[in-house]
């Protein structure tokens, strides 16, 4: 066991964490130090070898561990570095680490579209969060964004190039949970992308966990793509008696009213999926006959989407009218 | 004239060859290593002489190899990084085209040092040509009982490979090139771990530059501490100079390290001065990544003193006043020459080599050559150079590997020193249009984003 102080709270955590899941389950543990957690975009700890390129999650050591206080000279990656007995970790409290977060919202942003208002994962989307959080309202870049063709892998699933933000999640889950991998990234630089192999389709049974793992709006379903804002349909628990060995048949499924717009796996508080769900689950059972419904989904990530969710305010206090911009509005009030 | 160690031979007749390389003294290093050394005197004689990595970083070999671990039954491998792409530096093709034998001969003592019995060469794919002299020799040497099985009977095996690359800069990064040795995408690998540790398919690795595995053969033939008297205190031995610029006498040249850099510049024996008796405005003394330095700070340092060619002096007052001696890529600027369109040009190299990994250096060295190219063609503005500013401090340190280090470093470098330049390149863009392309301003200039 290792003790590791971040932002000031002390948690104790197995040898060989990560920093960031240190600081995850802190907040898990202390829900007050969640604000603490570092954003994550491309770690992701269902997928192994992920992490260490978004560098939104840079933190600042300034000591070492108990044998070697030294600080860091530079700050690192928490998804890749493991934690040492006795190492302080600031995050929040260092404004070296919120420059330079702030610099990767802005470099993230300049080549992605914005074009929130007609994506699909808008409502749900990473960075979405990460630039209302961090990023400064105007940008400053004044050069046309690169753009793309946009391509369907396979059937089900779309493509969108210029919303990417090259996490890599969605390769190594074609290359970990799926069979016959034919999905990369191909050229390099700002103008790399990800492909399928000379326009291959995706053709096996969990090839639309990509979707799901997708932190941006870059791979959609095409059988929801333009049915309805995701802050308009509601999440339901259910599940079915999957057929497919690798599959549980626990799913959200998302509704409005009586249709199910779209199904996908549960995902947790970090935006993880628990467990990923097979393709039949995902495209083909759109009907309420197909599912045992179990009741509401409880939102617990800070999106804009959770707002929406009445399980989610039902449990809240009643709020006074002077609290409710500081609820709906956590913005801090940067307006440079 | 100064010293020569790796290159004293170059002007023989037939030294390619292993018979006339043989007869000049050649493979006696590697016959008194195999001979009556054991492997860790090897690496011990390597720590005493002091040799820092010749590749750029400048880390001590001898420590590096001491970093190698050596678990039970695992093979260990010494890959030599020859992707030398570096803007300005060539000395290794100079090294390994005209004295192959050195080279394998070097290869021979470090493999045998570090226990590793199969060795790579990652040479960059340009170097089409070069890779056909190493596998001449690699063949020559086998074929005379230096490499293979049981070399000169002391039941040592070592078979070298040269692996050709496909020419990217970022594989010349020690993890990326690894990567691109297993056969995949040259992406550089998260650290920890070192590939002292979980190096070449998994197995403990030492990766060094042609010139450092090159200069052990030196050190054998002379002992380390009598090879650790040449050059300076923290700054031994001889190292290999591509100069090029406007200058006399550009060439690879060989040094002993210590020498004054106004010697080097000025003097005959080596570049032989600014070239049509212009005036020296700037050099960057170890590459493109490193920081340039304006003639005023070239020759001395800011405290006053001589600035010598070794590694403490180059590097004195930091970043601030000085630069870095890197691989040696020594390029020189007269009067005439522009910072802008010089900067302009590195980045759009760096733009165009960064691997997309992680987003600071992806996005940002894009970000930089376009605001660079609007500079250089007269349509900038003031805040531009703010902004450039702002734009090279996100990237510097917070990227996976050095490559945005070394994108924001040249750019930085130019900012602080040739900040006027920056800003007459805004207050009179006709005039400095009229000053880089002349003619050529007045017809199509392509666009920075393709």
């Amino acid at each position: 066991m290792a003790k590791v102080t971040i932002d000031g709270h002390l948690i104790e955590v197995p040898d060989g964490t990560t920093i960031l899941n240190a600081a995850r389950m802190m907040g898990d543990q202390h829900p007050e130090t969640m604000q603490n957690v570092p954003p994550a975009m491309c770690y992701y700890s269902k997928l192994g070898e992920s992490g260490g390129k978004c560098r939104t999650c840079l933190v600042q050591v300034t000591k070492g561990s108990e044998k070697d206080p030294r600080p860091m000279p530079k700050l690192v990656a928490s998804c890749r570095t493991t934690v040492m007995d006795g190492m302080e970790v600031q995050n929040k409290l260092s404004a070296q680490v919120q420059e330079a977060r702030k610099g990767v919202v802005e470099m993230l942003l300049i080549n992605h579209p914005l074009d929130c208002p007609v994506c699909d994962q808008a409502g749900e989307c990473h960075l979405q969060d990460l630039g209302y959080e961090h990023g400064a309202q105007k940008t400053r870049y004044e050069f046309d964004r690169r753009t793309f063709e946009m391509e369907n892998i396979g059937d089900k699933i779309k493509l969108h190039m210029n919303r990417c933000i090259l996490c890599y999640r969605c390769v190594f889950t074609a290359n970990q949970i799926t069979d016959g991998r034919v999905h990369g990234v191909i050229n390099r630089g700002d103008h790399a992308e990800i492909s399928t192999f000379i326009h291959q389709a995706i053709d096996n049974d969990f090839s639309g966990n990509v979707i799901d793992v997708c932190p941006v709006g870059a791979l959609t379903d095409k059988t929801f793509r333009f049915k309805s804002r995701v802050w308009n349909t509601k999440p339901y628990n259910a599940h079915r008696d999957c057929k497919h060995e690798k599959c549980n048949g626990n799913v959200a499924v998302w509704m409005a009213g009586n249709n199910i717009l779209r199904v996908t796996a549960r995902k947790d508080k970090w935006g993880e999926v628990e467990n990923f769900i097979c393709n039949e689950c995902r495209f083909d059972k759109k009907e309420l006959k197909d599912w045992i419904i179990e009741g509401p989904r409880e939102m617990d990530r800070h999106s804009v989407n959770s707002n929406t969710q009445y399980v989610h305010l039902a449990k809240e206090k009643v709020l006074k009218p002077s609290e409710t911009f500081a609820v709906l509005h956590p913005y801090n009030g940067d307006d440079k | 004239m100064s010293r020569k160690l790796l290159i004293d031979k170059a002007h023989i007749a037939g030294i390619e060859t292993f018979e006339v390389y043989r007869k000049e003294g050649g493979y006696q290093a590697a016959e008194k290593a195999l001979k009556t050394m054991t492997p860790d005197e090897v690496t011990e004689e390597v720590k005493k002489s002091g040799l820092k990595g010749r590749g750029g970083a400048g880390f001590p070999m001898g420590m590096k190899w001491s970093f190698l671990a050596k678990p039970e039954g695992v093979p260990r491998y010494l890959v030599c990084n020859a992707d030398e792409s570096e803007p300005g530096t060539f000395k290794d093709r100079f090294l390994m085209e005209k004295v192959p034998h050195i080279f394998i001969e070097g290869l021979i003592i470090s493999s045998y040092a570090l226990g590793a019995n199969t060795c790579y060469i990652y040479i960059r794919g340009e170097y089409a040509w070069i890779a056909k002299i190493l596998e001449r020799t690699i063949a020559e040497a086998k074929a005379n009982g230096f490499l293979g099985k049981n070399i000169l009977g002391k039941g040592f095996d070592l078979e070298i490979y040269v692996h050709r690359g496909a020419g990217a800069y970022i594989c010349g990064e020690e993890t990326a090139l690894l990567e691109s040795l297993e056969g995949k995408r040259g992406n550089p690998r998260m650290k920890p771990p070192f590939p002292a540790v979980k190096g070449l398919y998994g197995c403990p690795t030492v990766v060094n530059n042609v010139e450092s595995l090159t200069a052990v053969v030196p050190i054998i033939n002379l002992g380390g501490s009598e090879y650790a008297k040449i050059g300076t205190e923290k700054s031994t031995g001889t190292k290999l100079i591509s100069a090029s610029g406007n200058i006399n006498k550009p060439g690879v040249y060989e040094i002993e390290l210590g020498i004054s850099v106004e010697d080097f510049v000025m003097s005959y024996e080596y570049c032989g001065g600014i070239k049509n008796g212009k005036k020296l405005k700037a050099c960057v003394p170890g590459g493109s990544s490193v920081p340039i330095l304006p003639h005023d700070l070239l020759f001395k340092t800011a405290k006053g003193d001589t600035r010598l060619m070794s590694y403490e002096s180059m590097s004195d007052g930091g970043f601030a006043t000085g630069s870095m001696i890197g691989s040696g890529g020594f390029i020189v600027y007269d009067e005439d020459q522009c910072i802008v369109e010089n900067t302009y040009n590195f980045t759009r190299f760096y733009r165009h080599e960064s691997c997309g990994q992680c987003s600071p250096c992806r996005e940002g060295t894009g970000w930089m050559e376009k605001v660079l190219h609007r500079l250089d063609n007269g349509n900038g503005k003031i805040e531009d150079i703010d902004l450039l500013w702002d734009i090279q401090r996100k990237i510097e340190g917070n990227t996976i590997c050095p490559l945005g280090d070394a994108a924001a470093w040249p750019v930085a470098a130019a900012i602080r020193h040739f900040r006027e330049e920056f800003e007459w390149h805004v207050t009179h863009p006709k005039e400095a249009m009229e000053r880089n392309y002349g003619l050529r301003k007045n017809i199509f200039v392509a666009p920075a984003s393709a």
